[in-house]
Formats: C-alpha cells, sequence, structure tokens
C-alpha cells in the first residue's frame, strides 16, 4: 500500500515551485492557450526559452469551460479560431505529443479554464501527464456563469479528490485558488484574500497537500502590498501541514491600451510581488485590451516581468488599514457555518456572509457595493451582511451610473496609458 | 472626466429588454453597464448575467415578449456563435420581429470584418455593433425605436 507521509517526490508543478522558493526567483507564467497544437507546443517552447523563470500554461477554450465538448470539437475541426486548447475534446495521443520533450521537470505546466465543473478537464490533464491546475469551488463559478454553487461545490470537491489521488502514485499534484481575482477588478482585497484563504482550505480538507493562494493586483500599490502580506500571514495560520505558495497576478481589469502603459502594468505588479514574498506571477500582454495575444507578445510581458522583479527586494508590511482583521472576520465566520467547507461556503453565500460586489449570479446576495475613493483605494460603499464587526462602508460622491461604472472600470487604464504619468514618475 | 450619456424621463410603462450574452461567455461588466445604460434612457431591464444557453434566453424572452434583445459578448466567440442564437430567437413566432441586436469584440482576432457582420445579419440581426461607435451606435438605434410595441414594426424601425 502507499503511505500518504512524507509528500511524494515527483509532481513537476510542486517540485519546480519548491526549488524556485529556495533559490528566491520570482516564477513568471502566461496566460496563453491556442486550439492549434502545433502552435500551442510553440507557445510553450517559446515560453521556456523566454529569459525569466517560466512555468508554462495551457489555456482552455470557452466550450470547454462550459462543458459543450461537442462544440470544442467541431470548432476545432473546421479550423475555426477558439480562445485556447480545448483539452477534453482533443485525443490525449494529440496533447501528450505537444507536451513531449517540452513538459517536464525543468519546466512544469499548469492547466487554466475557468470551469465549475471541471471534473473532464481533470480527468483529461491527469491522463495527459499533468498534474496542476487552478480555479476554485466559488471563484469559477460565481462570476462564470449560472451553475448552482452547491453544484460547483460538489464538482469540485469530487475533482480535488481526483487530483489528490495522484499522491498515491507518487505524484504530488497542485491546485491553485483562483479566488484572489473575483470579476477581476473592483472587489475589496478583503473579500478577495477571505476567498482565497477559503478555497485553498478547501483543497486541503480534500486531499490536496500543495496549493497556491492567488490575489490580483487592484488599483493601490499601498493596498495590494498590505493585502498580499494579509493573504500570506492567514494562509500561514489556515493551512498546517501544507506546502503553499502565493501567487499574484497582474491586473485583471480593463488593460491598457498603449504598449508603454501595459508593460509598466505587468512591471509594477512583478516589483509587487517581490516586495510582498509572491512566489509565482501571472503576466497579461500589450495585446490584452484588444484580442487574445500572440506568443511573441506573451514573451515581451514575461521578460518585462522578470527584468521589473530583478530591480525589487521584499519590503515590510504598510501600516494596517484593517485588510486582514476584515478578511479574518470573512473567514472566521465562514468557518463557524458548518463543518463541511463546501456546505459552509453555500451558506455564506445564502446568508450573504460572502458576497461579491457587482456579481449577477444568482446565488450571490448582491446587497453589497463598492467604489473607488479619493485615495485612489477600493473601498465598500455597502457593506449588506458581511461580518465586518463595525460598519466599514464609506460613501461615495455620487451614485452608480453607467458612465460612473466605465470611469471606474477604466481607472487602472486611464492612470497607465496617460503621458503624463510616466513623466510623473521620472521626477 | 466621464463621458455623460444622457439621461430620459422613465416613461409610465417603460419599454423593457432583454438583456444576455452567448452561453460561452463568462463576461459581466459589458452587461453591467449596458443595464445601467439602458435603464438611465428610461428602459426596464431584464439581465440575464453571464453564459445564458439559446434556450434560457428563447424561454425567457418567449414569457415575456420584450421591446429590444441586446446581445453583448465579449469572448471572441461571438461570430461563431451569435449566428445560432439569432436563427434560434427568430424560430419563435412571438420572436420573430423583436429588435435584436448583437455587439462587443465578437472574435479573437479584435477585427471585425464585413463577412462576420453580413452572416450575423443574414441569421437574424438587426444591427451589429462593434468598436467605439457602438455605445453611440446602440443609443441611436434606441432613439430610433417607437415608444410604445404597437405602430410600426420594430424590425423596420431599426433596420
Amino acid at each position: 500500500m502507499p503511505s500518504a507521509e512524507p509528500a511524494p517526490a515527483a509532481g513537476a508543478f510542486h517540485r519546480f515551485m519548491a526549488d524556485a522558493a529556495r533559490v528566491g526567483a520570482l516564477v513568471v507564467q502566461p496566460r496563453m492557450g491556442f486550439a492549434d497544437p502545433a502552435r500551442m507546443r510553440a507557445g510553450l517552447i517559446a515560453t521556456r526559452a523566454a529569459d525569466a523563470t517560466t512555468v508554462g500554461t495551457l489555456t482552455l477554450d470557452s466550450f470547454t469551460r462550459v462543458g459543450d465538448y461537442a462544440a470544442a470539437a467541431r470548432a476545432a475541426a473546421q479550423g475555426h479560431h477558439l480562445n485556447g486548447y480545448p483539452l477534453v475534446s482533443m485525443d490525449r495521443e494529440t496533447t501528450t505529443g505537444l507536451l513531449d520533450g517540452v513538459h517536464g521537470p525543468g519546466f512544469p505546466v499548469q492547466v487554466r479554464h475557468g470551469s465549475a465543473r471541471p471534473g473532464r478537464i481533470v480527468e483529461a490533464l491527469i491522463a495527459a501527464g499533468l498534474d496542476a491546475t487552478e480555479g476554485g469551488p466559488v471563484s469559477y463559478c460565481l462570476p462564470y456563469g449560472r451553475t448552482p454553487l452547491a453544484t460547483s461545490v460538489r464538482a469540485w470537491a469530487e475533482a480535488c479528490r481526483s487530483l489528490a489521488a495522484l499522491r498515491e502514485a507518487g505524484t504530488e499534484p497542485h491546485l491553485e485558488t483562483f479566488g484572489g481575482c473575483m470579476l477581476g477588478q473592483l472587489c475589496p482585497p478583503a473579500l478577495l484574500v477571505a476567498l482565497s484563504v477559503l478555497e485553498a482550505k478547501f483543497f486541503r480538507r480534500h486531499g490536496l497537500r500543495s496549493v497556491s493562494l492567488s490575489y490580483a493586483q487592484q488599483i493601490s500599490p499601498e493596498q495590494d502590498e498590505e493585502a498580499v502580506h494579509a493573504l500570506r500571514a492567514l494562509a500561514a495560520d489556515h493551512l498546517p501541514d501544507t506546502s503553499w505558495h502565493v501567487v499574484l497576478y497582474t491586473y485583471m481589469g480593463v488593460y491598457p491600451e498603449t504598449r508603454v502603459g501595459a508593460l509598466r502594468l505587468v512591471a509594477d505588479a512583478a516589483r509587487l510581488a517581490v516586495r510582498t514574498g509572491a512566489a509565482r506571477l501571472i503576466v497579461k500582454t500589450p495585446a490584452e485590451s484588444a484580442r487574445i495575444p500572440s506568443v511573441e507578445e506573451n514573451v515581451t510581458a514575461l521578460e518585462t516581468a522578470a527584468a521589473a522583479a530583478r530591480t525589487a527586494r521584499p519590503a515590510a508590511p504598510p501600516p494596517s488599514t484593517g485588510i486582514e482583521a476584515e478578511a479574518r472576520s470573512l473567514v472566521e465566520a465562514v468557518l463557524h457555518l458548518h463543518d463541511d467547507l463546501g456546505q459552509a461556503l453555500v451558506r455564506a453565500f445564502a446568508h450573504g456572509y460572502l458576497d461579491v460586489p457587482f456579481c449577477l449570479h444568482p446565488d450571490n446576495a448582491g446587497r453589497t457595493r463598492s467604489f473607488i475613493s479619493d485615495r485612489g483605494r477600493l473601498e465598500w460603499s455597502r457593506t449588506g451582511s458581511l461580518p465586518l464587526g463595525r460598519s466599514t462602508a464609506a460613501t461615495p460622491s455620487r451614485r452608480l451610473t453607467s458612465s460612473g461604472l466605465l470611469h471606474a472600470l477604466n481607472h487602472v487604464r486611464n492612470r497607465y496609458d496617460d503621458p503624463a504619468a510616466l513623466l510623473g514618475r521620472a521626477g | 472626466m466621464p463621458v455623460v450619456y444622457p439621461h430620459h424621463q422613465p416613461p409610465d410603462s417603460p419599454r423593457h429588454a432583454v438583456l444576455t450574452t452567448i452561453a460561452s461567455d463568462s463576461h459581466t461588466w459589458n452587461l453591467l453597464f449596458l443595464q445601467l445604460l439602458l435603464e438611465e434612457q428610461g428602459w426596464e431591464v431584464t439581465n440575464l448575467g453571464a453564459c445564458v444557453p439559446v434556450d434560457v434566453l428563447v424561454e425567457e424572452a418567449a414569457a415575456r415578449t420584450p421591446d429590444l434583445i441586446v446581445v453583448s459578448t465579449v469572448n471572441g466567440h461571438g461570430a461563431e456563435e451569435a449566428p445560432g442564437l439569432a436563427r434560434a430567437v427568430r424560430a419563435v413566432p412571438a420572436l420573430a420581429e423583436v429588435p435584436l441586436v448583437v455587439g462587443g469584440k465578437l472574435d479573437t482576432s479584435g477585427s471585425t470584418g464585413p463577412d462576420v457582420h453580413a452572416a450575423l445579419t443574414d441569421a437574424g440581426f438587426d444591427a451589429v455593433l462593434t468598436g467605439a461607435s457602438a455605445v453611440p451606435g446602440l443609443l441611436a438605434l434606441l432613439d430610433g425605436l417607437p415608444e410604445h410595441r404597437h405602430g410600426r414594426s420594430h424590425a423596420d424601425a431599426v433596420r
């Protein structure tokens, strides 16, 4: 019989991240996916060859994400452009062929998808010899569709167990939370931190021993630094006997349109990652605002991030504005709802203990709102039923309109595309 | 400064729009923006949210025939999926004449060509709105729609 402890030695992604942590290099990773296997392989090879410490990505297409494998297969067969690689619809030999000689201990590949029912995707990635993916029962359900949260919780529990079963064969699988990226923008950091921690705990309870906790760069560097330090503090307390690291996402909202603005944003994300002790960074490219980026654009973003990371050093947390305390309140309140964390998450959303601003999913209470304060930070304007202990809601100067929403959504794009910002920075 | 779109006073019985996206598209900021925009123009909006299967859209729209159906999609699959959506909507007699518009980023290249526009209008869309002119185009289209459902045909109003 295989023994569960100590941790298995194999597991390409887990092992690579552990080694990178010892060296102290920031690992950078694209969000890259193409339907054509030859192009996908070329993209992975270019990622590996970039002047940076990289891991590879297979981003899946939208048909696969929503479980329409027939549509994905049909579109791929007809040579239509999909927005990712249709892993489930491709035969296994095609996938192992494109990975052959590319994926390995020196270059692990993670599957990124966005599915609330990831069972078939997890089966397919295991069959292809991969051992890392990402998502979560909340983060891949609420923002992305109509699947009931309870269904997603069950599907994710099962997928976690399938992935964790790799341990019995001597492979340490790795799973990353997407909870720190909810809706990409305008979610106050404390809720992002809480969701990332809760999803990581969910993974741990369903057998994973190697996890990463995501956090997406928002609009204020100081607020983000405080948030990532808070995430690490909560992870340390809530994930005993677990190998974990923080993965930072370059800004996920409306992206700068200028090349200089886009690259400056990814460089700022890389410095934020190093300053806060995040081990890995997901980059975005200058093409992001308009279309699916090319391989070359991804490589440029990876190398820009790596170069910026080399100029930064770990830093002490900024003065607290209460993000860690808010995140702890949310996590504790959810954990008290039920012994089964999946049940607790479902109840938490039903009660509005967790409530994502601007999220249209039927299982989200929709009683919270956020806004960008005059100080350029994300603040609550309505906290609904969030158990934050005290009223932390501030008052925005005016009610939400379409143009006001557009202005908030474009806050970062406008700041980074503004040529005057470059001058201000140099001065 | 943000662009400020002119507000219309809501009439006694507001016109009703169903706001939706294609089945594979998870993006919702576009839907939230359009909901606010339509409401500011005096419309009542049923926002179906992310990843709407075609049969859910048809069921919702057939249950209470709207004055307008807006399909907004930005994941690059619009050119692939939206024609099927239009044919399914047009196949329902009650929805055959309802103004039906699609907009956003409709393919993965970032530039929607005339062939894509033609395929979408052939499938039953009355207007295809992309790029910088998409929002002004929608506002102009709203202005051209009749205030009430009776009177001239909706399809004539947008063609």
